[in-house]
């Protein structure tokens, strides 16, 4: 150590000064900003509930159902999704389709997001393109851990995000839950 | 009707002081928070409304208020009862008892009755400051010894040997002062302040005696037990004295540490800062050094004399918050090298210096 810094005084001072000086530039900003001036910003913060940051459209988020023209699921229960989970969160109980070109459909298509890791495997995996997690929804929670198995329903219910990442669906509310 | 006048009046000068000093522990916390968030690039706590007005986070002190009070007050077990109920009473009263001495405003006539604007005359104001700080420290060993818990008691020991360290170091650099300004009654000392030296600089405290204003300020910020000094709270290793507390108790101590950063800033500007005196300003009105004069009225000059004292301290509170927010803590054994190997030698030798030079130049008495 120099013997200038043993005595603390100039390096204290010189650490007031940047502080002072972020202080004094911010404050300014705010000021600025408040008298009109919208592009000075003062904190680099974003206020998250009102305001959120882009996301990017790679961005894995909650899953949806890619629903048919007549609002049937996409999926065919193949079961691929189920097979590759690294998790065991997915579970699939499926079904005879009425049109029979069509080889089969899902009765039960539940996810527990409660175990799910996000790998985004089971979107990979998917060959009918059902499955996919663009919604935009980070915000689920439940007080229980049954409340975070979502079904078909929630999932066939909710919409692709807007292109900057905004969620177009509300977040699904659990059956078991009032809101 | 004298009685009832003078009984007012005594009313009056405990009533600013208390609303003053009070209110602006309340406020410290958004300062605190606010400023933090400025000068870190941030925005700040402003989530706390009434019916969506949000007048910046300036409800937040009164959500804290609110949540302090309806917490659970929890007391441990093998705790001391009557002890650890008393701790934060006993910290916060002589946090708050410490202002009563410092003066805000000089001798308001009204109507032929002198007022002097402090809250007690006291002609040995300073010493009546020093004790009622150094007795905080014993609210701070009676929660930490009274808690039945080891760190508790450890951060309750810290507290104490940094305020003996802190203390030593705060009496001796105000001799310095004292040996100025001739005088232990904080009024006298401001009133000297209100001289000019070579006609045009005002004869402030830390004019007169720089280092004194330093090392007051360095032990002033130790005896508030905040960061850089916080080593009786610790929180990342010990948590401190006040482990044990939760709700409003624990809500005094942290008040205890925001009046007593209003105590210390107004023993700054009252010992070094001019006190209320503002420059070139006289009773009569202002008196230049290049000879114009300005003449107001006495309602104006104690007026802008009350607003000197409270800018000042203003501008010290905003100092010891930016000190606070940018240093990282002193280590328990660093803090106390400083308060005896630098502060406590450091302002025996501003005495020294100051005697011979009062001895030397000073005024023949």
């Amino acid at each position: 150590m120099k013997t200038a810094q043993r005595f603390y005084l100039r390096e204290v001072l010189s650490g007031l000064g940047l502080t002072a000086a972020h202080f004094f530039r911010n404050m300014g900003r705010h000021i600025a900003h408040s008298l009109g001036k919208k592009d000075a910003q003062g904190a680099v913060t974003i206020q998250y509930p009102d305001e959120r940051r882009p996301y990017s459209p790679r961005l894995r988020s909650l899953h949806r159902l890619v629903r048919r023209e007549d609002g049937s699921p996409r999926c065919v229960a193949c079961m691929m999704c189920e097979t590759v989970c690294p998790a065991h969160c997915i579970y699939i109980v499926a079904e005879e389709h009425p049109n029979p070109e069509i080889e089969k459909m899902p009765r039960r298509f539940d996810i527990d997001l409660g175990k799910c890791v996000f790998c985004g495997y089971c979107v990979e995996a998917c060959p009918e393109d059902a499955i996919r997690m663009d919604t935009g929804i980070l915000e689920f929670s439940a007080y229980n851990r049954r409340s975070m198995i979502y079904t078909k329903e929630m999932l066939l219910a909710l919409e692709p995000a807007e292109r900057d990442g905004r969620p177009r669906s509300p977040v699904p509310m659990p059956a078991d839950r009032k809101p | 009707m004298s009685l009832a006048a003078d009984l007012g009046i005594a009313f009056g000068r405990v009533a600013f002081i208390m609303l003053f000093v009070l209110n602006l522990g309340g406020l410290m916390t958004w300062v605190e928070r606010k400023q933090s968030a400025i000068m870190q690039d941030r925005i700040g706590a402003n989530r706390a409304s009434i019916y969506g007005f949000r007048v910046m986070g300036l409800l937040h002190p009164l959500a804290d208020a609110i949540k302090m009070l309806t917490k659970e007050d929890f007391r441990p077990a093998r705790a001391d009862r009557f002890l650890f109920a008393l701790a934060p009473f006993v910290s916060v009263f002589f946090a708050l008892a410490a202002f009563a001495s410092i003066p805000f405003g000089d001798t308001l006539v009204i109507r032929g009755r002198e007022i002097p604007l402090q809250a007690v005359t006291l002609n040995v104001g300073i010493l009546y400051v020093l004790a009622m700080l150094s007795l905080g420290v014993y609210g701070v060993m009676m929660a930490g010894w009274s808690s039945g818990n080891n760190f508790a008691l450890l951060g309750s020991q810290r507290a104490a040997a940094l305020m003996i360290s802190a203390e030593i170091a705060i009496g001796a650099s105000i001799m310095g002062v004292i040996m100025v300004y001739g005088s232990l009654n904080m009024m006298d000392i401001v009133r000297g302040q209100g001289a000019l030296l070579g006609g045009w600089l005002p004869k402030w405290g830390i004019v007169t005696q720089p280092l004194a204003c330093l090392l007051f300020l360095t032990a002033g910020i130790a005896a508030t037990k905040r960061i850089p000094f916080d080593t009786p709270e610790g929180e990342s290793e010990i948590i401190g004295y006040f482990v044990e507390y939760s709700g409003m108790k624990f809500g005094m101590f942290a008040m205890t540490d925001f009046l007593e950063t209003v105590v210390i800033s107004g023993m700054v500007t009252t010992l070094f800062l001019g006190g209320w005196q503002v420059p070139y300003l006289t009773a009569a009105g202002f008196q230049f050094p290049w000879g114009a004069t300005w003449s107001l009225q006495h309602g104006i000059v104690v007026l802008l004399q009350v607003g000197a004292f409270v800018l000042k301290g203003l501008v010290m509170i905003f100092f010891l918050m930016l000190i606070r927010w940018t240093l990282p803590r002193f280590r328990y054994d660093q803090a106390m090298r400083l308060g005896w190997l630098a502060l406590f030698p450091l302002s025996i030798l501003n005495i020294v210096v100051t005697g011979a030079v009062l001895l030397l130049w000073g005024p023949q008495s």
